[in-house]
């Protein structure tokens, strides 16, 4: 093993041509200049803050609110600041939750339907994405606010569907169902059936087992909870839940489930111009699984649904779930845009509370922070998602 | 069917002037042939000729747009049944492979007789495994075809053609994408499949197997049959000029 090598192999390398050096030398630098960075910004910070006689602290956020909220989880203007911007935490999650879900549907029908082979289905699908992907969003939000749902009729006069819903300028109002006291019964009932469908699931899985074949396993305990949940209905004394119909109460609708106009609006809004986006995301998936895939499903017999399904589908999948994930993100903070039309989300009522208490910088970080979160969680269960399709097959 | 005076009882394809247009550009020219069971016809011709697209028409994988073609007595039209039923006669194997990348090499194959011919998994699984023994790859019936070689792959999708047990098998450039020591383990599972009884229509370029195997040998140029004749009469003596070309220039490297 002895080779003979050149003496000067062990040569002393000068230090400002080595690169081992060099490498620690320049992360060294950065490291300083981001420290300095920091320093000035946060001395600055803190003469400003001397100036306007205030110190950092959370303290304030025991102090009485003092104002008030137009919906969400319950709230009085007496409750702290914490609470008050927890109801906006709230807001924010619910709008965000509902218009992932929505824009998510709308998105997969939209994306598949912008490649249908139907001339017409395809080209509207393409008009809907262009006309939503191209305005600005805070443009859209405003117009379903204020051209749309506040010229709806007023409330003496409201849309109504079917005697139980209402739509009006004052928003949306649905039936909410209430339990009586026959709802026990009837929960007694719903388990019975909840057994009994066990049973046949597993029956019919054994079945499917024993035949080898591909199927619903819930084919038959599907109905058979129906139809025991029903006998249950008519046999419980007294009806086990009522609706409570949104009813007309001197000036304006009570009872029943009221989405408001700011809600609406934002939500249309949301899931309108994301959903646009989605659809993209969906039809370039799509169409990142080559011809040949469709072509060897066709020729080996598997249908159009089926080659969809089976074929594409998993595959396009995997190519949707990156973007996927920024586009929930985008709809998340884009959210915050509810400020433009008085819906209180965290934004709005962050913003409220630091012209009241004038302690921006740290309800600037919670907002943040909170933001943050949010995020956060949803990519961590998106990668997660991701990950799980990516080891299937 | 007054110009099909060479098709017979015996036609399991009959082609009666199949016009195709891809836009503006006329493709196929009117073909007219037949092909009897067990036959075994390899199509050729120079790019562009249109033998690729001629032999996609027979599972309606394309459509021609003028003319008749029959298969196993089921007309090639619109009718979403017929279609159906085309798909279950007719395997086809491709020059890209397109196996699913996502199935398993076993799952691959199941895959169509579990959905469409309803099989019971169990059976679908030994006879694909059966498949896989005959085309030589058993061993791998648990791999994804991105872990096994293209000749493996393009065995694999042979197999997965087969599963559905068709009187028809339709090769379109086999081996045009393999490397060339995978070639031959291809073209042994098609001398086996040949010599087994199947109907197989190929278009290819391996002129020593077209030699070897087929009963006939069709040339196409332009969308048209230019000369269609016995591999022996073909390759020796040649009617057409541009087939003489054709054959200069192959069989010359």
């Amino acid at each position: 093993m002895k080779n003979r090598l050149p003496e000067n192999v062990s040569e002393k390398i000068p230090f400002w041509r080595d690169i081992r050096v060099l490498r620690v030398l320049f992360q060294v630098i950065f490291l300083i200049g981001v420290v300095l960075l920091a320093g000035i910004l946060y001395t600055n910070m803190l003469r400003g803050l001397r100036g306007l006689g205030l110190t950092l602290n959370l303290d304030f956020l025991n102090d009485e609110a003092g104002f008030g909220i137009s919906e969400g989880i319950a709230y009085d203007p007496s409750d702290t600041y914490l609470k008050a911007f927890w109801v906006g935490v709230v807001n924010t999650v619910k709008v965000s939750i509902i218009g992932i879900a929505c824009a998510t549907i709308l998105g997969l029908v939209v994306g598949i339907a912008r490649l249908s082979s139907n001339w017409l289905v395809r080209n509207i699908a393409a008009i809907y994405i262009e006309c939503f992907r191209n305005i600005p969003l805070l443009l859209q939000i405003l117009f379903w606010y204020t051209t749309v749902i506040l010229q709806l009729p007023s409330v003496r006069t409201s849309f109504t569907f079917f005697g139980s819903v209402f739509i009006n300028q004052r928003g949306i109002y649905l039936p909410s169902p209430q339990p009586t006291s026959g709802m026990k019964i009837w929960l007694g009932c719903l388990a019975g059936g909840l057994i009994v469908a066990a049973i046949l699931y597993l029956v019919r899985l054994r079945k499917l087992q024993q035949l080898e074949q591909p199927g619903f396993p819930a084919k038959w305990a599907l109905p058979a909870f129906l139809l025991v949940a029903l006998l249950g209905w008519f046999l419980t004394p007294g009806k086990p839940f009522t609706l409570e119909l949104p009813a007309l109460r001197g000036f304006n609708f009570g009872g029943g489930i009221h989405l408001s106009p700011e809600f609406s609006a934002l939500l249309i809004g949301l899931v309108m111009y994301t959903g646009a986006f989605i659809a993209e995301v969906v039809r370039s998936g799509i169409q990142s699984v080559v011809r040949g895939q469709w072509e060897a499903a066709r020729a080996i017999g598997l249908n159009e649904f089926q080659t969809l399904r089976l074929i594409v589908l998993p595959q396009a999948f995997r190519v949707i779930a990156p973007p996927l994930t920024s586009q929930y993100l985008n709809l998340t903070k884009n959210s915050s845009l509810a400020v433009a039309i008085g819906f209180p989300d965290l934004f709005n009522i962050g913003n409220t509370m630091m012209n009241q208490t004038g302690q921006s910088i740290p309800i600037f970080a919670m907002i943040m922070m909170s933001y943050l979160c949010i995020s956060l969680t949803t990519s961590a269960y998106m990668n997660w998602y991701n990950r799980r399709i990516n080891r299937i097959g | 069917m007054a110009d099909l005076e060479n098709s017979t009882d015996d036609s399991i394809i009959i082609c009666e002037d199949v016009h195709k247009w891809f836009d503006d550009f006329h493709v196929l020219r009117g073909i007219t042939t037949s092909f009897e069971r067990a036959e075994k016809v390899v199509i050729c011709g120079p790019s562009g000729s249109g033998k690729s697209t001629f032999i996609r028409t027979i599972n309606r994988l394309e459509t021609h747009q003028r003319g008749r073609i029959i298969v196993d007595g089921i007309e090639l039209s619109d009718d979403l049944r017929n279609i159906e039923r085309i798909r279950q006669e007719v395997g086809m194997v491709f020059q890209q492979f397109n196996l699913f990348p996502h199935l398993t090499v076993l799952e691959n194959i199941t895959l169509s007789p579990i959905w469409v011919k309803k099989t019971a998994r169990s059976q679908a699984e030994s006879e694909a495994l059966a498949l896989l023994e005959r085309v030589g790859i058993e061993e791998h019936a648990h791999k994804l075809p991105a872990q096994i070689s293209g000749g493996q792959q393009q065995r694999v999708a042979i197999a997965r053609a087969l599963a559905m047990q068709p009187r028809i098998m339709l090769f379109d450039e086999p081996t045009s994408a393999l490397d060339p020591e995978m070639i031959n383990e291809v073209l042994d599972v098609m001398r086996e499949l040949a010599a087994s009884g199947m109907t197989m229509l190929v278009v290819t370029h391996e002129m020593g197997f077209a030699r070897e195997v087929a009963d006939r040998i069709i040339f196409m140029d332009e969308g048209k049959i230019v000369e269609e004749a016995p591999p022996a009469v073909f390759f020796d003596n040649p009617q057409n000029e541009r087939t003489q070309l054709f054959i200069s220039q192959t069989l010359q490297h």
